[in-house]
């Protein structure tokens, strides 16, 4: 049967429409996973590999045998503070000694000799970028202090090296804020001739891996569990806040395509099972008739659809991968990263949803169908019962739903869609119903042309309702993913401008203030702000005394209590500081109060209420929590952990932070700032901006060409939402020709009824877009949203002239049919 | 003068004829039909299934194109014309009742009627229709929707909006083929009464001979071509 119908064209439109459907969220599924791949690689240069294991001893052999096992490539980096002399000169630096493979990730930019942006890192290359036994490479801050050149000779503990190359910067330098002063690269074979490796010396060991992203994680699922206190595993999301939360946003962006993609792939699908179950009432009615019982016809049709589904979502998902391959090789042009080989996640959502759509959506009508009254062969005007309709709705949205918190990998961001996408039917269903009655009075009062548009729409009311909500819901994706989108990754770009603050001056004294400011004016820079800062140990939680080893499972928690907490105070919240619980304080406040961030609370423990005591330098400071705030990590402005009111902890030993920009042509300013205030730790974060700017590029081009395959999907639903009724449209058209229409009158009627269909969909798109665009912003990538009034217009406008040239294509072979062929056909 | 008038041709035709491809051969439906139907005359045609009357009413109205020959309608070579004159044309001079009543299931009953008035921009569209209506008796069912009258009232309807723009020629394809024999009986005198009232020229399509004799000629069609 399926043979039979698909020779008779009878399945084009809900075929055309699965496999447009399909194929448009597995390319968007496909290039997204890609993408998103290629971001995480990226970001993990800034570690220098995928991942980490860090110990304070040697790492145990077993991590990289295992590692090895599972294919992964390993290198080894040890780090220490050490004196390095030259001459009478010494200098306290870090010293890194580095085996065969550094960096696995990114590359080591040595002076003179940048490296060339699209070169790929081959094995021989990664060898060598370290430095031959018996040399060593130097930073900047290092050559400049100890006044060195290449060629000169230094001392590393027992040992002697000779200076060859300047490091202009190295992948991992700016992960972790601790350690800024100068940096030395020696090879890890001249380690044990230094004799620095001594028990009790302050030793960083760390095992660098990467590899496939499969593989890594399976590494870090055998190796989490091993760990001892001393070792933990790092990824750069462990590493970077900043990082994290951008790539986080990168992918919700991401998702949130792919998702539209989904709407209209639902939309498309629900119009086409209409007209198919339309369609196949004769037939039904006619198997009825000859005997066939209810069962039959029910398993008919479901193996019917199962098959169809199958061989679309499998078509489907063909085509998806073959345009996301050739949008990527089109993209790899355009972007520097070599994006990696997708995986097969997509195909899998491709094909679940295609079925799962299809089956949500036709299982109902199929219940309508088998139904059928038998008398229908005799009379043709006894249509179908609505009965299951509405379950049958509620079937394929609950479907839709589920695979909607599924897709999003989010269950906020996938609840929010869902609640969004079904209140936006709920109301616009309401609405259009409303409407759809209201305008049907006015028509005694409308002339020609509208009066049969308006009498169309009205008699075909749930159909009417149901196109005008499918099209303003696929609408709606659409502009959630241009406009809003747009909206949104500008606010992105705005929370990151290109003068953003990529470097931190730590430990400024309170006596130092005032030469800063004045340094500040010698090289007329504004003094930027500065933050005061106390650093403190949390020693106990209610009054309980607390240690690293009461998060003894979490090595994160155990980690932050280890460490010192940054302390400041402000009287005002930061501008971009939320708090999300409990209420910031009034200025005169004299109560020993702090405010919290949420995600650090959160791996603690805390709540609002409880009283932390801080040691801070042998004093103790306590203080109850009375809000906790989200705090942007990603737009790299100085923030801390917690904050108190002014008043209480300004008697305890203060420094100061401060974050400003530094243009590339600014290092000589830097360099005065190290020499004048050599106290002072300078942090480079110009990398990792780079590296978050580079991203929300990618994202922005990235979602710019997945938006041409939801555009398809878009026209898949219009496609479904015209065919859906051509039928009928064709009967009419051979009524009015036969009664002497022209053309000209009929295409105006017909034009009257799509421009109203057309506008009321693009109005609910518009309502259902700038509600959509307000929560996403604000609730799911917490950035502000502005409303755009042009939404309204832009909706209204591409809807009434959307579906109005896409309905008029679309029967125009309902217009050149010879009306007589038509009314025998149904006579 | 009224001899002159009613001796006119409102309609003749000369060598219709009708092909359609099916597949690998041509199929004959009509050949080589030549008629001619006076002013105010009432015709039948009649013939088994299958036959081409259908066709030829179609033809008749320029519903559908000729394979080759001419169909005048109240002398105007129809095929010469394009569609949309065909069509406007249709709307000036042509009523139709078919089979299965063809109502725009959109519109109400008084909608529907109205619909050829308001093609035509005649003005009063309203009036006239509810006239109609009520001539067929159906002034209590103006707002009604097809869907909500019996095959008899939908035929009705069909009856009031073909004489609605006051035609001067009538095409009826086996008006009462839907209909069971008690109403078709009504329906036939329905159309008959209103025919007279408005002077019309008849051509009725139908297998019924019955019923053929109601009309004052019968044309009788065999395998697409006329036999007497």
């Amino acid at each position: 049967m399926l043979r039979r119908d698909w020779r008779a064209g009878e399945l084009n439109v809900l075929a055309l429409a699965l496999v447009i459907a399909i194929s448009g969220m597995t390319t968007v599924g496909f290039f997204a996973d890609r993408v998103e791949m290629a971001l995480s690689r990226e970001s993990n240069q800034l570690l220098g590999a995928d991942l980490l294991v860090i110990s304070s001893h040697p790492v145990p052999e077993q991590y990289a045998h295992e590692a090895a096992r599972l294919g992964l490539s390993v290198s080894t980096v040890t780090k220490f503070p050490s004196m390095i002399s030259s001459g009478e000169d010494n200098l306290l630096a870090e010293i890194k000694a580095v085996t065969e493979g550094y960096p696995l990730r990114g590359r080591v930019d040595l002076a003179g000799k940048p490296s060339q942006a699209h070169e790929l890192q081959s094995e021989t290359q990664a060898l060598s970028r370290i430095p031959q036994p018996g040399t060593i490479w130097v930073d900047e801050k290092l050559l400049t202090r100890l006044d060195l050149k290449p060629g000169d000779q230094v001392d590393v503990g027992a040992m002697q090296l000779t200076v060859t190359e300047l490091i202009m910067r190295e992948p991992d330098h700016s992960v972790g804020f601790i350690n800024m002063g100068p940096r030395v690269m020696i090879n890890a074979i001249d380690l044990p001739e230094t004799g620095l490796i001594q028990q009790g010396s302050r030793i960083s060991y760390n095992l660098m891996i990467a590899g496939d992203v499969n593989q890594v994680q399976q590494f870090r699922d055998w190796a989490e569990p091993q760990l001892s206190k001393a070792e933990r595993i790092e990824g750069i999301r462990d590493a970077r806040p900043e990082i994290r939360a951008a790539l986080e946003r990168a992918e919700k962006f991401l998702s949130l395509a792919a998702l539209a993609s989904v709407v209209l792939a639902a939309a498309a699908i629900a119009l086409a099972v209409r007209r198919f179950t339309q369609r196949h009432l004769d037939g039904c009615a006619v198997m009825r008739s000859l005997g066939a019982s209810q069962q039959q016809l029910f398993y008919l049709y479901l193996y019917y659809f199962i098959a169809l589904g199958l061989i679309a979502s499998c078509t489907g998902c063909l085509i998806g991968f073959a345009s996301q391959e050739i949008l990527a090789h089109w993209l790899t042009g355009l972007v520097e990263t070599a994006l990696p080989w997708p995986s097969w996640l997509p195909a899998i959502q491709g094909m679940l949803v295609g079925l799962v759509l299809l089956l949500g959506f036709a299982l109902p009508p199929i219940l309508n169908l088998r139904s059928v009254p038998a008398l229908r062969v005799l009379r043709r005007d006894i249509g179908l019962s609505n009965a299951h309709s509405l379950t049958g709705y509620l079937l394929g949205l609950t479907a839709l739903s589920l695979l909607f918190i599924w897709k999003a990998e989010d269950l906020k961001l996938g609840l929010y869609i869902v609640a969004g996408f079904i209140s936006a039917i709920a109301i616009f269903g309401c609405l259009g119903w409303l409407l759809i009655k209201g305008l049907a009075g006015l028509r005694h009062q409308a002339g020609g042309a509208w009066r049969y548009g308006l009498a169309s729409i009205h008699r075909r009311a749930v159909s009417s309702v149901l196109q005008a909500v499918s099209l303003g819901l696929g609408l709606m994706a659409l502009l959630v993913l241009t406009l809003i989108q747009d909206d949104l990754i500008e606010d992105w770009h705005a929370s990151l401008p290109p003068d953003a603050p990529n470097h931190f001056l730590v430990n400024i004294q309170s006596d130092q203030l005032d030469a800063l400011e004045e340094f500040f004016q010698q090289h007329a820079m504004e003094q930027p702000p500065l933050f005061p800062m106390v650093r403190g140990r949390l020693i106990k939680i209610n009054g309980k005394p607390v240690s690293a080893e009461d998060y003894a499972d979490d090595p994160h928690a155990a980690r932050h209590i280890r460490r010192e907490f940054n302390l400041s105070w402000a009287d005002q919240l930061a501008l971009d500081n939320q708090v999300v619980q409990g209420n910031w304080w009034d200025e005169r406040t004299t109560e020993s109060v702090i405010s919290f961030e949420k995600g650090i609370a959160k791996t603690l423990g805390l709540k609002l209420g409880d009283e932390l005591t801080y040691d801070i330098g042998g004093s103790h400071f306590s203080a109850k929590i009375s809000n906790l705030r989200e705090v942007n990590w990603d737009n790299f402005r100085v923030n801390f952990f917690v904050v108190a009111p002014p008043g209480l902890l300004e008697n305890y030993p203060v420094s100061y932070i401060t974050s400003f920009y530094v243009p590339p042509s600014g290092s000589a300013m830097i360099h005065a700032l190290v020499r004048e205030f050599p106290n002072i730790l300078v942090v480079d974060v110009a990398v990792v901006i780079n590296q978050v700017q580079q991203m929300i590029q990618q994202v922005s081009r990235a979602i710019e060409f997945v938006f041409l395959f939801t555009l398809l999907a878009g026209f898949a639903v219009l496609y479904a939402a015209i065919a859906a009724t051509q039928d009928e449209r064709i009967h009419e058209a051979a009524i009015f020709r036969a009664l002497g229409a022209k053309r000209e009158q009929l295409s105006r009627a017909w034009a009257a009824e799509f421009a109203i269909l057309g506008g009321l969909s693009g109005l609910f798109a518009a309502a259902g877009a700038s509600v959509l665009g307000y929560v996403i912003g604000h609730h799911v990538l917490h950035l502000d949203y502005t409303f755009n009034a042009w939404i309204w217009l832009i909706g209204f406008v591409a809807g009434m002239i959307g579906v109005l040239v896409a309905g008029l294509l679309g029967t125009r072979s309902a217009l050149s049919t010879p009306p007589l062929l038509t009314l025998r056909k149904i006579g | 003068m009224l001899d002159n008038l009613v001796k006119q041709p409102m309609l003749w035709t000369s060598a219709l004829t009708k092909q359609v491809n099916t597949g690998d051969k041509q199929l004959t439906i009509l050949q080589h039909i030549d008629l001619q139907v006076n002013a105010g005359e009432a015709v039948a045609i009649i013939g088994a299934s299958g036959s081409g009357k259908s066709t030829l009413l179609g033809l008749l109205a320029g519903l559908d194109l000729p394979t080759s020959g001419k169909v005048h309608l109240d002398n105007i070579d129809i095929f010469t014309l394009d569609e949309d004159s065909r069509a406007a044309l249709r709307g000036k001079v042509l009523g139709f009742v078919f089979q299965s009543f063809q109502l725009l299931p959109a519109l109400t009953a008084l909608e529907n009627v109205m619909l050829p008035l308001e093609l035509t921009a005649v003005s009063n569209a309203e009036a006239t229709a509810c006239r109609l209506l009520d001539r067929v008796g159906l002034a209590m069912r103006l707002h009604h929707y097809p869907k909500q009258l019996s095959g008899g009232e939908q035929q009705r309807v069909a009856i009031a909006r073909a004489f609605a723009t006051n035609p001067k020629l009538l095409l009826a394809d086996e008006p009462t083929g839907n209909l069971d024999s008690a109403t078709g009986v009504q329906i036939i005198e329905l159309m008959f009464e209103l025919n007279r009232e408005h002077g019309t020229t008849l051509v009725l399509v139908t297998h019924d001979e019955a019923l053929s004799q109601r009309c004052s000629r019968q044309i009788r069609l065999a395998d697409g071509k006329l036999v007497q």
